[in-house]
């Protein structure tokens, strides 16, 4: 029989820990938990089309059509939703569940944006920013909205 | 022949022109409840802060310039992306009878509501972490702390949430609400708790 010590004892160590993390682990960066029309995810090359409950990878790029809109909720609450003709990419995102503290960066390229920071923001301010092509924005336990123009 | 170097100030120009349009904007929303909050804008070395509610900026390449917005505004440029909103993550709390995986009869009132809450979103991600007092050992809290959670993920299911949405463990006596002395039987710590994504 094929053991493998090391994923074991990760597997035991995984356990022991709170039970926040356990459910982080299995969520990905975070999850479309709201979808209309035509949306795909390019992911490593790959065009999938988004379904509600998909789970969502770190350097996933979001698109949606001209009858589409998604809403995504990220593992630290963050919520993001995108209007018709948009692409929003997820740059960066590290999340440490039981202190909140890490980076969340995204990017919208085109279309409309709204955001609901959640619990990295609230950790500290300058954790989470969204780009655009030529600005930096940053928040600060916010709820904000963004576009690009074509 | 095409002189390379001029090659290069040609695009760079276009660059120019181009980046001289309005690239977007950004726009605050009202904080529900009022706190405080804030969004930074930054282009370059030029940075705007935005923090009153419809406090908005035009995106340009002469840097990021203020605007009022309004909610009426909002509703047209951005309706569809605020439509698409998720729900936001919420958490409950239900409570149990000392000793026992059943729940009091306050909680037993609560139920239906934190359920109804719970089937409203489509695929509801779900964590129910069970608790117990500080009474006893963790050879006896940390089983009853994972019954009280079972019970908890059996009732979701029989509401029709999917198995493979909730995710049931127990904490024992180790994260209690109110801090105690070990021993000490605190109503506020014999619970489980629900997160909802």
């Amino acid at each position: 029989m094929r053991f493998q010590p090391r994923r074991m004892r990760s597997g035991l160590i995984a356990f022991s820990l709170s039970a926040l993390i356990l459910l982080d682990c299995a969520a990905d960066v975070g999850q479309v938990k709201v979808l209309k029309g035509q949306v795909a995810v390019e992911r490593a090359g790959r065009t999938l089309a988004a379904q509600v409950g998909m789970p969502l990878a770190l350097a996933d790029v979001l698109k949606t059509g001209a009858d589409g809109s998604v809403g995504i909720t990220m593992r630290d609450n963050s919520l993001l939703s995108a209007g018709p003709n948009s692409v929003l990419s997820l740059d960066q995102f590290e999340f440490d569940p039981a202190t909140s503290e890490g980076r969340f960066e995204s990017r919208l390229q085109r279309g409309t944006l709204a955001v609901v920071s959640g619990r990295i923001a609230k950790a500290s301010p300058s954790a989470m920013t969204v780009r655009t092509p030529s600005a930096v924005l940053g928040v600060r336990g916010t709820e904000f909205l963004v576009r690009v123009n074509d | 022949m095409i002189n390379p170097r001029r090659g290069v100030v040609v695009l760079a120009l276009l660059l120019g022109a181009c980046a001289s349009r309005q690239e977007g904007a950004v726009v605050l929303l009202p904080q529900p409840g009022g706190q405080p909050s804030a969004v930074t804008a930054t282009q370059g070395s030029q940075q705007l802060v935005l923090d009153q509610p419809y406090a908005a900026a035009q995106l340009t390449s002469g840097g990021p310039q203020p605007y009022q917005s309004s909610a009426q505004e909002v509703q047209v440029q951005f309706g569809p992306a605020l439509a698409a909103r998720p729900m936001p993550p919420a958490q409950f709390t239900l409570y149990f009878v000392e000793g026992k995986d059943e729940f009091t009869e306050e909680s037993k009132r609560l139920i239906d509501g934190v359920f109804a809450e719970i089937a409203k979103r489509p695929l509801p991600d779900v964590m129910v972490i069970g608790h117990t007092d500080k009474v006893g050992s963790d050879a006896l809290n940390d089983p009853l702390s994972r019954q009280r959670a079972e019970i908890v993920r059996a009732a979701l299911m029989a509401r029709g949430i999917a198995v493979d949405r909730v995710v049931a463990i127990g904490r024992g006596k180790r994260e209690p609400i109110v801090p105690t002395a070990d021993g000490v039987a605190e109503a506020r710590n014999r619970r489980v708790e629900i997160l909802v994504r």
